[in-house]
């Protein structure tokens, strides 16, 4: 009877068995989207396989995925090889990829990328659009789940650093389908309260689909319409979503949007000392510059030796009184000499000189000058000479010696032809030694030929 | 502004500019002085006020937009 029974290991194992014997399910071609994946510390990978109707439990040993080309990410599509097997400690029926490539991007991994270039190109990521986060929050609103590990590790973080600030929390569903609208209303009734000076928004970590509110467009523009500055905490480090785009802060866990939000208080007392001692050394340091510049002051010569600076000043003063008559000296003697040169010159340019070579070269003009008159004077009277001979030579009384005479009328007139006289005329002739009186004859005209 | 209507944040700020002030140099001596002495009242100010303030509790919203107390519930 007892022997009808099946026990849960048996079963299993037929089970493991039918499966492993089918040959369609040695040698598996498989596509569909990655979700939940987790790497092992021990490099082994787990993850879900599925589409929009169903999913299988896969695992890729270490052996296999050293090989891999890329990094699995939840929303990935992708083409794998493997087999199928059951996992007799779980009952389970499993995936064991061998190989594995992407194939495109999975359909919420699409819808994150269109709305995240949407969303860009509004500006909704701009850098000046971010709002600073308070130094000093007074009252910080916390908009996550009230219950679960992200709303303690903010509030434990903020009261260990900062016990000071008023927290609040904001419970809201994070995950499912209203998520997105309870977010989304909690920013807004924030805003409305007028209580709070810093936001932090998030949830713990989870697979893409557990995320996906904070990937929705209304939680992106309630984040952005808020005047309240908003540290955005979704997931892990790696998980961003649009929220962690558009808040003003993005904080990779929610511990860190609590340290992000407050200063450790642990610092802030070491600061306050830090400028307290900074401000007792500066105004040490000035006393102390003061006091150094007096005692500067006071130890200075002048003020131990004052006869010896004025014995210094009449030295200087004796030597300056010396230096100005050698000086004085030394431009009398200057002048002097260049009054002396001036005189000598003067003194070659004196007329004298100039006086005698004049009188010498007007001896010279008056002696050539006489020169030339006794010259011309004798040569005056040579022509003189020359010129009586000439005359004697044409004078009518030597003419006359020769023969010649002149008749003369009566009257004295020159008797030049036989109209001028008639018979029984007298008339005169001269001779060079005389005249002598006649009286005409006769006159007998020669007939003109 | 009387230092002791001064938020935290405003006193934090106007001790780091004194001691910025005083370290630049250049102050005159009388001047330093009262840098400094409204230096330390800041520097006191600022450590009791973080002494001082009692601890705040933590609240929750409900959904009537009323506070009460917050506990921090263990994972189940």
């Amino acid at each position: 009877m007892e022997n009808k029974y099946l026990t849960v290991a048996a079963l299993t194992k037929y089970i493991k068995r039918k499966i492993d014997v089918d040959p369609h399910l040695k040698d598996v071609l498989l596509k569909g989207e990655i979700s939940n994946f987790s790497h092992h510390s021990r490099g082994h990978m787990y993850m879900t396989i599925k589409d929009d109707q169903a999913k299988i439990q896969a695992v890729m040993f270490a052996g296999n995925n050293r090989y891999l080309k890329f990094k699995p990410e939840n929303g990935m599509n992708v083409l794998i090889r493997g087999e199928i097997s059951v996992y007799e400690a779980f009952g389970q029926y499993q995936l064991y990829i061998q190989q594995m490539e992407p194939d495109g991007i999975g359909s919420l991994y699409l819808a994150f990328e269109q709305l995240k270039e949407k969303l860009h190109k509004q500006g909704y990521f701009d850098q000046g659009h971010k709002k600073e986060i308070p130094l000093f929050p007074e009252h910080i609103g916390v908009i996550t789940s009230p219950t679960g590990a992200a709303v303690r590790d903010i509030i434990t973080t903020i009261k260990r650093r900062y016990p000071i600030v008023q927290v609040t929390i904001i419970p809201v569903l994070v995950q499912g389908e209203s998520a997105a609208r309870s977010i989304a209303d909690a920013v807004d009734l924030a805003n409305n309260l007028d209580l709070f000076d810093t936001l932090i928004v998030g949830r713990g970590g989870g697979s893409i689909e557990e995320l996906w509110a904070f990937n929705e467009e209304i939680v992106a523009e309630s984040i952005f319409r808020s005047k309240i500055p908003i540290i955005s905490a979704v997931g892990h480090e790696t998980d961003i979503t649009i929220s962690d785009y558009v808040a003003d802060l993005r904080a990779p866990t929610p511990t860190g949007a609590a340290e992000l939000a407050v200063q450790s208080q642990i610092e802030l007392r070491e600061k306050i000392d830090t400028l307290t001692r900074s401000l007792t050394r500066e105004l040490t340091n000035e006393m102390r510059n003061h006091q150094r510049h007096l005692e500067r002051l006071k130890g200075a010569y002048a003020f131990r030796y004052p006869e010896q600076l004025i014995k210094q000043k009449e030295q200087a003063l004796d030597s300056f009184v010396l230096s100005l008559q050698k000086e004085m000296i030394a431009t009398k003697k200057e002048k002097e000499t260049r009054l002396l040169n001036l005189y000598k010159r003067l003194i070659t340019q004196h007329p004298q000189k100039q006086l005698e070579q004049s009188k010498i070269k007007l001896d010279e003009k008056i002696k050539s000058q006489n020169y030339y008159m006794t010259k011309l004077l004798e040569n005056k009277s040579i022509q003189l000479t020359n010129t009586i001979d000439k005359l004697f030579l044409v004078n009518p009384l030597e003419i006359m010696k020769r023969g010649f005479s002149l008749s003369y009328t009566a009257g004295n007139e020159i008797i030049k032809s036989t109209n001028q006289v008639k018979a029984n005329d007298y008339i005169k002739i001269k001779l060079s030694d005389g005249k002598i009186n006649c009286q005409v004859v006769e006159v007998e005209e020669e007939s003109k030929s | 502004m009387k230092t002791d209507e001064l938020t935290f944040e405003e006193a934090m700020e106007k001790l780091e500019a004194i001691v910025e002030k005083l370290e630049e140099g250049d102050v005159p001596l009388e001047k330093a002085i009262n840098y400094y002495q409204e230096g330390m009242t800041l520097s006191k100010l600022c450590g009791d006020k973080l002494n001082s303030v009692q601890e705040k509790m933590t609240q929750i919203m409900n959904e009537q937009g009323e506070f009460a107390p917050f506990e921090i519930q263990e994972e189940q």
